[in-house]
């Protein structure tokens, strides 16, 4: 992970030499200290707590045992943890290059110059990313309704049959679309700027060329853009894995679709909260925080060696 | 390449470090202790000293009764918080009571849920406060909701649930449907329904684990036997068949519509006749009232369709108590507002809000039981409601960690509503999650 | 946790400036000779995208004009005859004793001092993390990304059974620590830090005989005001819509933020007695997010100008 900071990435050009550092001091500790106390905090010690919990099993009946890795053997034959895990790695496969696709090829186009109305579409665009997700998923619920909702108005006026969003076949494709929504500008916002920045010297050299803009694209604006696509997609592994917020908002709508086990974040709560076995959900946490590390890893190494 | 993992490496192994040094936090002990007591004059003493309770309730019309309450006795003052409806509630309890820390002196909680904290001892056992000797003053499906299987009594009964059976006249006199009176005639009924209006539905159910309890407690089943931590689980037995003979012809025939309760389809759907009736308890009509406005006039009250023609049977569905949670403060003090409230002038107050008591003298009164509501053009729906609410069976329970079992129970019965599944098939699967569950936790579990 | 204090969560994807985007100096090209064509087609294109993401904020926008009833009753996406917008608003302020306001006040309060603070601490962090070599500097960063890997909501319990021990749940308090910690916000500012101050500026103010705190103060924070404004301007989206984490800490509706008042009253409709007031989650949504919107549109220049880093001259 630590290829994530800016001196320590690959690129298509030779890096530049990294900044001239001050004599290794503690000096730095002072500027950073309070960033790192809060961590310890609100992120570290909540980890290393449940780390003591995954050892032990609380029951209602019977009281608190120490169990080893038991929990951890009880996580890795779990079924419905899997289950759950393939569930989210097919929307990963699915929703996140459809949403950075499509932010892509807005960010392309707005950086081409040949739209009508940039500033406009910059900003639309991006305004989904201040709705609350909450508050994205209520709206979209209210309009998925087959009966009345706003698919069941579409339904009404033009007399067709839309498939029902809630239904188990296509709810994950409905959570994909919000998610999308909510997401589409932000990416977009990402590359924009990578965009801006790429240097007129590489489009000139392409002009006297000859190259189209087809070629402009894949030969010059994706390499200069490619740390951005990476990361971009670092963090959509890690967002899809959390998965949460939007199934636990509508499964009060489509409870027979989205189970209680639907996203391992979601599986967690459900085991936290609703069980009260927070021990094991403590393991599962753990488990699932490995995995998604270990695959943002192979991501990023595979992403900063490969061409685009 | 090999720097980057090294380091990774050690980023991990810091964070185990800070691990190992934090487990300090936590550990958990019991707090047996035998039933309290606490008598008259030390309920009156305490109410003379004064002081304040934390109340946790989503009730909205305890908020008059706190008022109330804070009037007569000018020294209390009721500390009314809206911690979450239903299970969102619950959980902010079960975190409270894990932290051992602002555990509310008061707490509302649904029969349903009761066994769970009863059992493991975290609601105080009132018998010692003079509770037992108010038994006869409430129904008999609230009483056996707040004895919770055990043999202590763990709250006073605030509102209760008799189911009736709520249909829009309208729709009915429309299409010149009869109102069922068996469930079999429910089934024609729907199909007549349907028939007449391809938009129309009998009712809505898209698998709601409260419902569901309700109606085999209805028919005569009793799928949950609990005896202290030994648990039996059972969806075989006769009324458990006639429930899902029954609902799987509504289901396989669409005669449900598959929507959600509470959502705003559902109130859509209440409104403009396209839900047609509701099987639901009597504290309904205030919702109706507030959420379905357009449809006033347009609905009736009638009793519950019967299992058996003839028949009069009737069961509990929702309701709650007001219970004192063991590490909460204030015994006394918090006793005397749950009795004012669930046994005293609280009752009437709550009842004027629109909340259905437990309580036998409000059922039977001739006030209550002759108020005509507007609502149903006029109808005295108590009279159904209080018929209903005497002839509920008081032998059903619920398991011991029923919270959990309704948490999934679309998880297992739900796929009944959306797939070829059959609902014999989901309550099996049902019965199975939940049986592992109770084994995990430390229950003996058998069929 | 992370579902709050990070955008990468709740299924986000955040990228902070490349690296790529950020070396290079060259200033920005009018691209070729002779601006480019403009395109009908391709402006109708991007236009489908643009209309998918509008459609769901005029539906939020034209449902808020309409009554209880008129929601039920009439077409998602046209008006209702009746036109209660203002009702709507005015109701939305002043319904259960104007909470709605106290709710308003509270998510200031947590977006000021949460996000306000985070902004702070990750503009400390990314300075020294750009700027001085000091020991453990690089496992910092691998534990925070490490960190942000493990589902948050099973965080939730340890999180609350810590704050609770330490008499923190139900104050404010609950909610704006964990809001102080931005791992994107810290990420960014490493990344603008190291290109926006040069370190020869850093030698030229010691040598000058000042501290370290008078050069941050003076030397640094002026150059980094365009990264400011965008981290802050993320912080405070996070801040303004965290809502797990409240969900968990706080349990009285005093010290609720908005987006735990509106699902408590999206909550009514189902309890015994409650009312419905699905007209009032709308409006009242739509309130929540003007205030952002108005944020964005007016600190446009700033915190674009922040996300594209290179763009920053010495």
């Amino acid at each position: 992970m630590t290829t994530l900071q800016p001196p320590a990435a690959a690129g298509p050009r030779p890096a530049p030499p990294p900044a001239r550092r001050d004599r290794r001091s503690w000096t730095g500790w002072g500027f950073i200290g309070p960033f790192v106390a809060v961590f310890a905090l609100v992120f570290l010690a909540p980890i290393a707590y449940s780390l003591h919990l995954s050892l032990f099993r609380d029951q209602l009946i019977g009281g608190t045992t120490f169990v080893g890795l038991d929990n951890y053997q009880q996580a890795l034959r779990d079924e419905r943890f899997w289950d759950a895990l393939g569930r989210v790695s097919l929307f990963l496969c699915v929703q996140v290059p459809v949403m950075l696709g499509i932010a892509l090829l807005v960010a392309l186009a707005l950086d081409s110059g040949r739209l009508y109305g940039k500033n406009f579409f910059r900003i639309s665009v991006f305004l989904p990313y201040a709705v609350p997700a909450v508050v994205a998923t209520l709206m979209w619920s209210f309009m998925y309704g087959t009966r009345f909702g706003l698919v069941g108005d579409l339904n009404d006026a033009f007399n067709i049959s839309l498939p029902d969003p809630l239904s188990p076949d296509l709810v994950l494709a409905a959570i994909g679309n919000i998610v999308t929504w909510e997401f589409v500008g932000y990416n977009m916002l990402i590359f924009y700027s990578a965009l801006r920045v790429v240097p007129n010297s590489l489009y000139e050299a392409a002009e006297i060329d000859g190259a189209g803009q087809i070629r402009v694209i894949t030969a010059i604006k994706l390499p200069a853009i490619r740390g951005a696509l990476v990361i971009a997609t670092i963090f959509s592994i890690i967002g899809s894995f959390q998965l949460f917020n939007e199934p636990s908002v509508m499964q009060k709508l489509a409870p027979n679709a989205i189970t209680t086990d639907y996203t391992p974040n979601f599986y967690t709560y459900s085991l936290s909260f609703s069980g009260q076995q927070h021990n094991y959900s403590a393991t599962v946490a753990i488990v699932m925080g490995l995995i998604t590390m270990v695959i943002a890893y192979v991501v990023q190494l595979r992403g900063m060696r490969k061409g685009v | 390449m090999q720097k980057h993992s090294r380091r990774l490496l050690r980023g991990i192994g810091l964070v185990c470090a800070l691990a190992l040094g934090a487990t300090a936090c936590g550990g958990s002990g019991d707090e047996g202790s035998g039933p309290k007591t606490v008598s008259e004059s030390d309920v009156r003493a305490a109410l003379d000293k004064g002081g304040t309770i934390t109340v946790w309730a989503w009730e909205p019309t305890l908020e008059q009764v706190a008022a109330d309450f804070e009037k007569e006795h000018p020294k209390v003052e009721v500390n009314l918080v809206n911690a979450g409806t239903n299970n969102d509630q619950y959980k902010a309890l079960q975190n409270a009571i894990s932290a051992k820390k602002g555990v509310p002196d008061v707490a509302q909680v649904e029969y349903y849920a009761m066994g769970q904290y009863a059992l493991t001892e975290q609601l105080t056992d009132l018998t010692g406060f003079g509770a037992d000797k108010l038994a006869d003053r409430f129904s008999p499906g609230p009483w056996n909701g707040v004895k919770a299987g055990g043999e202590g009594i763990y709250g006073l009964p605030m509102d209760s649930g008799p189911m009736a059976l709520f249909y829009n006249k309208k729709v009915f006199d429309k299409h010149g449907i009869e109102v069922p009176a068996t469930w079999g005639e429910y089934v024609e009924a729907a199909r007549a329904l349907k028939k007449a209006d391809p938009k129309a539905y009998i009712t809505n159910d898209a698998g709601d684990a409260g419902f569901t309890t309700s109606l085999l407690w209805q028919a005569g089943s009793r799928p949950y036997r609990v005896d202290g931590t030994k648990v039996g689980i059972d969806f075989s037995d006769r009324g458990a068949k006639a429930y899902t003979d029954t609902w799987q012809k509504l289901l396989d025939e669409k005669l449900v519509a598959p929507v959600t309760s509470w959502s705003d389809e559902w109130y859509k759907g209440l409104g403009d006749g396209t839900i047609a009736t509701l099987a639901i308890g009597a504290w309904m009509p205030a919702n109706l009232a507030s959420g379905v406005k357009d449809a006033a006039g347009d609905w009736r009250v009638a009793p519950l369709p019967q299992w058996q023609a003839g028949g009069t049977a009737s069961a509990e569905n929702g309701g709650s108590a007001l219970t004192l949670p063991e590490l909460g403060g204030n015994e006394a003090l918090s006793y005397a507002f749950v009795e004012y409230a669930n046994a005293g002038k609280g009752v009437d107050t709550r009842v004027k809000g629109g909340a259905f008591p437990a309580t036998t003298a409000q059922l039977n009164s001739e006030e209550f039981r002759n108020t005509e509501f507007p609502y149903f053009g006029g109808q005295q729906a108590n009279k159904v409601f209080a018929e209903s609410a005497a002839n509920v069976a008081d032998d059903w329970s619920y398991l011991p960690y029923q919270v959990y079992a309704n948490s999934i129970f679309n998880d297992t019965v739900g796929k009944a509503y959306v797939s070829d599944t059959t609902l014999a098939e989901g309550l099996e699967s049902w019965r199975k999650a939940s049986v592992d569950y109770g084994n995990e936790q430390g229950f003996t579990v058998e069929k | 946790m992370t579902t709050t204090v990070t955008p990468a969560s709740a299924g986000s994807a955040a990228s902070p400036p490349s690296r790529a985007a950020v070396r290079l100096r060259t200033p920005r090209r009018p691209h070729s000779p002779g601006r480019p064509r403009r395109s009908v087609l391709l402006t109708v294109l991007t236009g489908l995208v643009l209309l998918y993401s509008l459609v769901p904020l005029v539906w939020l926008v034209i449902s808020a004009t309409k009554t209880q009833e008129g929601l039920s009753r009439s077409f998602g996406l046209w008006f209702d005859d009746d036109f209660a917008l203002w009702d709507n608003i005015a109701e939305t302020f002043t319904y259960g004793d104007g909470v709605f306001t106290r709710w308003l006040l509270n998510t200031l309060l947590y977006v000021v001092v949460g996000a306000g603070g985070a902004t702070f601490l990750a503009v400390l962090g990314g300075y020294a993390l750009a700027k001085f070599d000091f020991p453990g500097r690089r496992a910092v960063f691998a534990v925070v990304i490490g960190a942000v890997a493990v589902p948050g909501t099973a965080l939730a319990v340890p999180t609350f059974l810590m704050f609770s021990t330490m008499g923190l749940t139900n104050t404010p308090w609950a909610v704006i620590i964990p809001s102080l910690i931005s791992p994107f916000g810290l990420y960014l500012m490493w990344v603008f830090a190291s290109e926006a101050i040069p370190t020869e500026l850093m030698e030229a103010a010691r040598i000058d005989g000042a501290g370290e705190v008078r050069t941050f103060f003076q030397v640094a924070l002026p150059l980094l005001a365009p990264g400011i404004v965008t981290v802050s301007l993320f912080t405070m989206v996070a801040t303004w819509n965290n809502y797990f984490l409240p969900l968990i800490m706080i349990k009285d509706p005093d010290w609720y933020p908005l987006t735990l008042g509106l699902n408590s009253w999206n909550a009514q409709a189902a309890t015994a007695g409650g009312e419905p007031v699905f007209h009032l989650v709308v409006t009242g949504s739509l309130v929540t997010i003007v205030p952002l919107i108005a944020a964005f549109l007016l600190l446009q220049k700033y915190w674009q100008s922040g996300l594209a880093a290179g763009s920053v001259k010495e």
